[in-house]
Order: C-alpha cells, then sequence, then structure tokens
C-alpha cells in the first residue's frame, strides 16, 4: 500500500508535465482543429531557453521558466501565423503535414546551431532536497514541479473561464461564423491561444530539465506524443480532459516501471491510445457527437 | 441607412446573387422573403462581412462596407441573429449575452441593456446560469436575439426567426421584432413566413434563386396575385 502510494506520488510530477503540453494540444485542437505536432518541440526551444537563462544569466529556475514561457508564447504566435495561418482553408491532411515540418524544422535548426549534444543544467540549479511524510519520500524537485504546474492550470483556468479573452477562445472554439458575429477577432484569438498554449508547452520543457536535469534538440519528440495521448484520453479539445489525461498518463507510466519493467513505460501511452481509439474514441471527457480524432 | 448595389456573389463556381440590390431606411422594418436557397443567408453574410462580393458595393450611413472586416461591421452597429440561432451551446446564458456585448467597453450600458434583455425574455434570466446548448428552441432562439441586441446595433439583420418554433411562438417572436423596431432599432428580416413578415413589414422584396424579382410597400405585396400564389398559399 505504502509502495503503491509511493509510486502515485512519483507520477504527479510527471503526470503534472504531461497535462500541461497536453493543455496546448487540447486548446489549439480546440480552436482550429489542428493537431499541432510541432508542440512538443516548441516544449524542447523553452527547455533551451530556460536553460541558457540559469546558465548564461544566471537566473533561479523561476525567472528561467518566466522568460521561457515569453519567448515560447512569442514562437507559438509565429508558427501559426507563418506556417498555419494560410492553411486556414486547406485540408486537414495538409495541416498535418505542415505541423510535422514545423517540427522537424525546430528540431533541425536547434542541432544545427546548438549541436545534437545534450547539456546538463548547471550543479545546484535546483539542490536536490527529499523529505519524508508518513513513510512516503518526496524531493523537493517534484514539489517544485507540481506546485507551479497546478498553479498554471488554475491560472489558465481563470483566464478560460473568467477573462473576455477566455471567453473569446471559447466562442470562437464553438463557432467561429457566430464569434465573428459578435464582432470578435478570430485571428487575434487563434494567436492568444497559441500564445498560451506555448507558454505552458515552455513550462513543461522548464520542468522536464529540472526533472532528468539533462535537455538536448530531440527531447521534445517523446513527451510530446505522450502528451498528445493523454489530450485523447481526456478528449481532445476540452481543457480539463487534458489536465485528468495528464495526470492518469503519468501515473500509469510511473505504475508500471515501477511495478512491471521500466522498459515497457513508453508503450504505456501508446497502449493507452489503441484503447481509447478501440472503445471511446472522444475520450473520457468528451461527448459522442461523431467528431474524430 | 443601408443601401446594397447590385452585388454578385459566388460559392466557387455557383452563382449566388445576381446583381442584388436593396434598400432599408432607417427605422424602418425591411423583409426580404423567398423559397429555400433562393440566397438570403447569403444576403445577410455579404452584408455582415462573412462573404465577400465579386462585384457591387454595399453602403452603411453613408460608408462603404464593401471590404470592411466583420468585427468591425459589428462595431459600426450591423449585428446579426443568425440561422439556426448559432447560440455558444457550451456557454451559459449569461456568457452567450456577454459575447454580444464584446465589443463595448460601457460598463454601466452594458448592464443596463443586459436587465432590459431580461426584462423582455424573463425566461432567459431564470436561466442565466444553464448551458445554452440545454434551452429548448424557442428560448434559444430568444438568447440570439437578445445576444445580437446586446450590442446595440443600430440595424439588426434577423435570418427566419421563426424557423422551427409553435405557432403562439412564432407569434410572439414577430412581436417581439416589432416592439425591437419601436424602439428604435431599423430591422432586415429574412423569412419565410411571408404571411407574418409582411404583416409587419414597412417594405419588402421577394428573393428567386439569387434575384429580386419583386420589391414594395409591403401592404401591396401582400395583395399581389403572385406573392399570393407562391409564397402566401393561394
Ligand atoms: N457554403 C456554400 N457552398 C456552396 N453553395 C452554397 C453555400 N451556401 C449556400 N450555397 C448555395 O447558395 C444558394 C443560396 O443559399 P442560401 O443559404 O443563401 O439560401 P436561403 O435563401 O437562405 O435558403 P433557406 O431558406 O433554405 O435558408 C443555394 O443554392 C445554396 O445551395
Ligand atoms: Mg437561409
Amino acid at each position: 500500500m505504502l509502495e503503491l502510494m509511493q509510486q502515485i506520488v512519483n507520477g504527479l510530477s510527471l503526470g503534472a508535465i504531461y497535462a500541461l503540453i497536453a493543455l496546448g494540444y487540447t486548446m489549439v485542437y480546440g480552436i482550429i482543429k489542428l493537431i499541432n505536432f510541432a508542440h512538443g518541440d516548441v516544449m524542447m526551444v523553452g527547455a533551451y531557453v530556460g536553460f541558457f537563462s540559469v546558465s548564461m544569466l544566471g537566473t533561479n529556475i523561476v525567472v528561467a521558466m518566466i522568460f521561457a514561457m515569453l519567448a515560447c508564447a512569442l514562437l507559438g504566435v509565429i508558427i501559426e501565423k507563418v506556417a498555419y495561418k494560410p492553411l486556414r482553408r486547406a485540408t486537414r491532411i495538409a495541416a498535418l503535414i505542415t505541423a510535422i515540418g514545423v517540427s522537424l524544422f525546430l528540431e533541425y535548426t536547434t542541432i544545427f546551431f546548438l549541436t545534437p549534444q545534450q547539456r546538463i543544467f548547471p550543479q545546484g540549479t535546483f539542490p536536490v532536497q527529499d523529505y519524508s511524510l508518513a513513510g512516503i519520500s518526496v524531493s523537493n524537485k517534484d514539489i517544485f514541479i507540481f506546485i507551479s504546474a497546478i498553479l498554471l492550470m488554475v491560472i489558465l483556468q481563470f483566464i478560460v473561464k473568467n477573462t473576455k479573452t477566455g471567453k473569446a477562445m471559447r466562442a470562437v472554439s464553438e463557432d467561429k461564423d457566430a464569434a465573428v458575429l459578435m464582432g470578435i477577432n478570430v485571428d487575434n484569438t487563434i494567436s492568444v491561444t497559441f500564445a498560451i498554449g506555448s507558454a505552458l508547452a515552455a513550462a513543461a520543457g522548464v520542468m522536464i530539465g529540472v526533472y532528468y536535469n539533462t535537455i538536448n534538440p530531440l527531447m521534445g519528440i517523446l513527451p510530446g506524443l505522450k502528451a498528445f495521448v493523454a489530450a485523447v484520453l481526456g478528449g481532445i479539445g476540452i481543457i480539463p480532459g487534458a489536465m485528468v489525461g495528464g495526470f492518469i498518463l503519468g501515473i500509469l507510466e510511473t505504475l508500471v516501471s515501477g511495478y512491471g519493467n521500466s522498459l515497457y513505460r513508453d508503450a504505456v501511452a501508446f497502449g493507452i491510445l489503441i484503447l481509447i481509439l478501440l472503445i471511446k474514441p472522444t475520450g473520457i471527457f468528451g461527448k459522442n457527437t461523431g467528431e474524430k480524432v | 441607412m443601408l443601401k446594397v448595389n447590385e452585388i454578385d456573389v459566388y460559392y466557387g463556381a455557383i452563382h449566388a446573387l445576381k446583381k442584388l440590390s436593396l434598400e432599408v431606411e432607417q427605422g424602418s422594418i425591411v423583409t426580404l422573403i423567398g423559397a429555400n436557397g433562393a440566397g438570403k443567408t447569403t444576403t445577410l453574410k455579404t452584408i455582415s462581412g462573412l462573404l465577400r462580393p465579386r462585384s457591387g458595393s454595399i453602403i452603411f450611413k453613408g460608408v462603404d462596407i464593401t471590404k470592411v472586416p466583420p468585427e468591425k461591421i459589428v462595431a459600426m452597429g450591423i449585428s446579426q441573429v443568425p440561422e439556426g440561432r448559432r447560440v455558444f451551446a457550451g456557454m451559459t446564458v449569461l456568457e452567450n449575452l456577454e459575447m454580444g456585448a464584446y465589443l463595448r467597453k460601457d460598463k454601466k450600458g452594458i448592464a443596463k441593456d443586459l436587465e432590459e434583455v431580461f426584462d423582455r425574455f424573463p425566461r432567459l434570466k431564470e436561466r442565466r446560469k444553464q448551458l445554452a446548448g440545454t434551452l429548448s428552441g424557442g428560448e434559444q432562439q430568444m438568447l440570439a436575439i437578445g445576444r445580437a441586441l446586446m450590442a446595440r446595433p443600430s440595424l439588426l439583420l434577423m435570418d427566419e426567426p421563426s424557423m422551427g418554433l409553435a405557432p403562439l411562438l412564432v407569434k410572439e417572436i414577430f412581436e417581439i421584432i416589432k416592439d425591437i423596431n419601436n424602439r428604435g432599432t431599423t430591422i432586415l428580416l429574412v423569412e419565410q413566413n411571408a404571411h407574418m413578415a409582411l404583416s409587419i413589414a414597412d417594405k419588402a422584396y421577394v428573393l428567386e434563386t439569387g434575384e429580386i424579382v419583386l420589391s414594395g410597400q409591403a401592404g401591396e405585396l401582400m395583395k399581389s396575385e403572385e406573392v399570393k400564389k407562391a409564397y402566401l398559399g393561394g
């Protein structure tokens, strides 16, 4: 029992990271019906911005995270304007292929300028300390990741539920033409969505840097795919779904590597994907409206 | 107030509006009637800026709005109650109404207009926290009208507001339209229910496959043999 609790606690920080990335997938899908396969790579760029902020500017990790979020918000808006906006009326498959192109572009541009070598956060960036609580041990890393992720999700939820911009985002997601008739500028609203989703991914990138201590130009691929699965699991386009999906995936993955074989941990996500697609393609929170993934 | 001059609108190769012209005078109710597929919705969408005419122009309050983006057109005072209501189903009644006032900054005025909408539609007030998707068809129509009014339009475009409603409700909707007009809003009303539309309108246009085939005072059209035969059931 204690062992199980321990595994779940271990899974929480990983789940929080997946949840943050999944949010970007789901928000973008909600508003332009595009699976933004470059999203994991935006996270990678965020990790690098965070890394340089710490190693070259000597900032602490929180400031690094804020820099990364600002940089990636801008990056997300640029990607949308340059790559996706011209394809607003194109077929979905054209947009999807473009997304994969953007993904490769980000990966190989990073490799070109920064070498494929992995980088290690400087010593003392995040002095690790373990705490023991009722027999369960947690590190301050996990606590930091978990709390900052929850904080970001609360802020996001507030924006989406209560601000004018958030309401416009929901209106555009539901019905673009009707939103236009309200006087909502759809292009700006889409930009804001990319900015927010990319900023969350950047935060997740810095967290992954803290979690594993190393980063590399291809680090976005696997977490990106897994977060996509998390978004589908929760119901793509549904914000709380992405959060729940992320946590479920993170915890399951930790359980599998803790109890079973850690070689299988990466298979968990794809097993889940196959299962959802077979059982309930609309995901946990999805209504069966015939909209498919 | 609104002048549509010989607009041609296409969907790809389909020529949906052919040199269509119409005029709406300030303070009046003008109705555009016609059968399914005549181009009524296309006309309203073009006025709102959702579609662009290939040629011709649209003048509103003396300003050429033919190329003005749709959100600016809303800001200039044209709101639309779209065909099929198009309320934001996953948002609450109150949020839907707030979206109607999206471009406005006068908090006090918005609050006042919200009260007015709630006075007009008490059922919306009771259901203000309810998701719009869970409302009945009639309530959704009221919400769509209330939402458009929240923009404080000087010209209100309405696309078949009586569609799919029970006769009693249809009557109520038309009374509401008349009342909105009485309080100073000019209305361009698209309808298939020609009888009701003609009975409240000042002026009417009859649209057939993208062309205006008849126009005149609503009262006169009501008596015209052609209109009687085609739209008023003999
Ligand atoms: N998105 C579209 N793509 C192609 N053709 C369209 C499109 N929308 C409408 N049309 C065509 O344009 C013509 C006019 O359609 P419109 O919707 O304006 O008619 P309507 O008068 O509003 O009809 P209804 O009373 O059924 O609402 C029709 O022939 C229709 O098939
Ligand atoms: Mg129509």
